[in-house]
């Protein structure tokens, strides 16, 4: 059986802890390093399904300023980053933009949507 | 004139600046917010990450959604504001009088009012300030420019970057720059430590693998009109590069991210000491510099790890020119100074009334594990289980503990 040690730098408190996961046949084994329950918690998650918010600027169409900045409305996995990263640079949308108003639904169905964190105004 | 009488001006419209305006207004003083650029928001409207507001709202926000929250505040309270307003002096006329001169397109305007909050941010330290000599070419940028291109205009700088200092800034943009596609090649560090927050170590460098070199230096840049490359060598421990350690990187774009000097030049101008550390005004814990009435917040004051710190002591600012417009002044029988002891390198504020509690701010100079953060005149102390110079110490001194003291109060960080 494979046995795999991965190392992750738990960054959910400034403490840093290296909390040390052990991996046997696709099972976790162990956790090690961590000082506490949430630690735990974050390791497993960035070893199983490593998750992120991703922030990006979409283009805004007689907007006061041509891109309007946008996020993911909840944590989407890390290997689709850059595929819907991407995807945003060839969408356009107009002018005005609320902060919260969804630019683009479930994006690419992965189940978050991707939402304006600025107003963009629309330019006369 | 009669328009142009306030009690309090706030010259910068960033976060420090709009929370001491909101805090001002709610006090029923007479508020005047002046920003010199087209927007109130300062630089987080281009900061498009995450991680603001987490100790000020319990809230995750990006830079635009945080700042948005207090432009909404500044105009439902009605509180003035000028924009593309840039003031050129300030003048000290008496204890209740200064008078500043502002312009504007197709005017210029004389204000009067009784205190002064001074917010106008930091600038970035630029190529020529860390000593990167080489060819005067195109494609280098400071972090900021490079965030404002692609953040607030969107336009791509560059496609192949080496990054240069490993602040959070640099962090952030390492990222931003891996997600829009272009390939970071290297974040380069001269100190033998990193510069930023371990959290953006890890989700800004590890995320996209990109490699971060410590005790290094771009010591050229090469290019013709365009960088082409830089040459990058080992430091040894007085920063000096290691001759036969250089190799070069090829790129398109170098991004300068060298860390932040406090904007001071008007306080300067005025005459009011700087304190070399923080290359912020010395302050008393009313954030009130020496000139009686002109008090300074956020990252003019020093610079700050998060906004909610700025916004903070926009705050405290505010509270100082509400007591000192009250009292005619600020009028404390015994003022205490804050002395570096061992490993601090920065504190603020420098000297301590005790008229009431105070949030300290302090950095160390080198990193440390297991250490407690004391204060012994007080008798405090703190366990801190990692102390980094890019994670700043902040610790509040409550009022009965500064009336114990005489006339110094050290901070220090040791083993015990």
């Amino acid at each position: 059986m494979t046995r795999v040690v991965r190392k992750v730098l738990c960054i959910v408190c400034p403490r840093g802890c290296e909390v040390k996961v052990v991996i046997e046949g696709g099972e976790i084994k162990s956790i090690e390093g961590n000082a506490c329950p949430r630690g735990a918690e974050y390791a497993v998650t960035e070893v199983r399904s490593p998750k992120r918010v991703l922030m990006s600027v979409v283009k805004c169409r007689d907007g006061d300023l041509p891109v309007v900045s946008v996020k993911t409305d909840k944590p989407i996995p890390k290997d689709k980053l850059l595929e819907v990263s991407k995807y945003l640079a060839n969408i356009e949308v107009k002018a005005p933009v609320e902060i919260g108003d969804i630019i683009v639904e479930n994006v690419l169905g992965l189940g978050a949507n991707i939402v304006a964190t600025r107003p963009c105004r629309k330019q006369k | 004139m009669a328009g142009l009488v306030y009690d309090v001006v706030v010259i910068g419209g960033g976060p420090a600046g709009l929370a001491a305006a909101i805090k001002t207004t709610e006090y029923g003083l007479k508020t005047l917010v002046l920003e010199q650029g087209e927007k109130l928001g300062g630089i987080t409207l281009q900061c498009i990450h995450p991680g603001f507001g987490i100790h000020y709202f319990k809230e995750d926000l990006t830079g635009p959604e945080f700042i948005y929250r207090f432009i909404k505040k500044i105009e439902s309270l009605g509180v003035e504001y000028y924009t593309n307003a840039y003031v050129e002096s300030i003048e000290y006329r008496s204890i209740m009088e200064k008078k500043i001169s502002v312009i504007m397109p197709g005017r210029v305007l004389d204000i009067t009012t009784k205190t002064i909050i001074y917010t106008t941010g930091a600038r970035e330290r630029h190529r020529y300030e860390i000593n990167i000599p080489g060819a005067n070419v195109s494609g280098v940028y400071t972090a900021g420019e490079a965030q404002a291109m692609m953040d607030l205009w969107g336009v791509m700088p560059g496609k192949r970057v080496v990054i240069v200092g490993s602040g959070d800034v640099g962090l952030i943009m390492a990222r931003r720059f891996a997600l829009e596609g272009a390939r970071v090649e290297a974040v380069i560090e001269i100190l033998p430590y990193p510069g930023g927050l371990t959290r953006n170590i890890v989700q800004c460098l590890k995320d996209y693998n990109i490699p971060l070199y410590l005790s290094h230096a771009v010591v050229e840049i090469k290019g013709r009109k365009r960088v082409e490359k830089v040459v990058v060598a080992k430091v040894n421990e007085n920063l000096e590069p290691i001759p036969g350690t250089e190799r070069e990187i090829e790129c398109d774009t170098v991004v300068i991210a060298a860390g932040l000097i406090p904007q001071v030049r008007l306080l300067e101008k005025l005459g009011v000491p700087i304190d070399p550390a923080t290359r912020g005004p010395i302050v008393n814990d009313y954030l009130e510099t020496s000139i009686p009435g002109i008090f300074v917040a956020g990252n003019a004051l020093v610079i700050n790890d998060f906004v909610d710190y700025a916004v903070e002591q926009g705050e405290q600012a505010a509270d100082g020119a509400r007591l000192f417009i009250e009292n005619k002044g600020i009028h404390t029988r015994k003022w205490r100074r804050i002395v570096k002891g061992r490993n601090i390198r920065l504190a603020v504020p420098h000297y301590v009334s005790g008229d009431k509690d105070v949030v300290l701010y302090a950095r160390v100079k080198w990193p440390e594990d297991n250490v407690w953060f004391r204060i012994p005149e007080t008798g405090r102390k703190l366990f801190m289980p990692k102390v980094r110079p890019a994670e700043m110490i902040r610790y509040v001194l409550a009022k009965d503990d500064i009336l114990k003291t005489t006339d110094k109060i050290t901070l220090e960080v040791s083993g015990q």
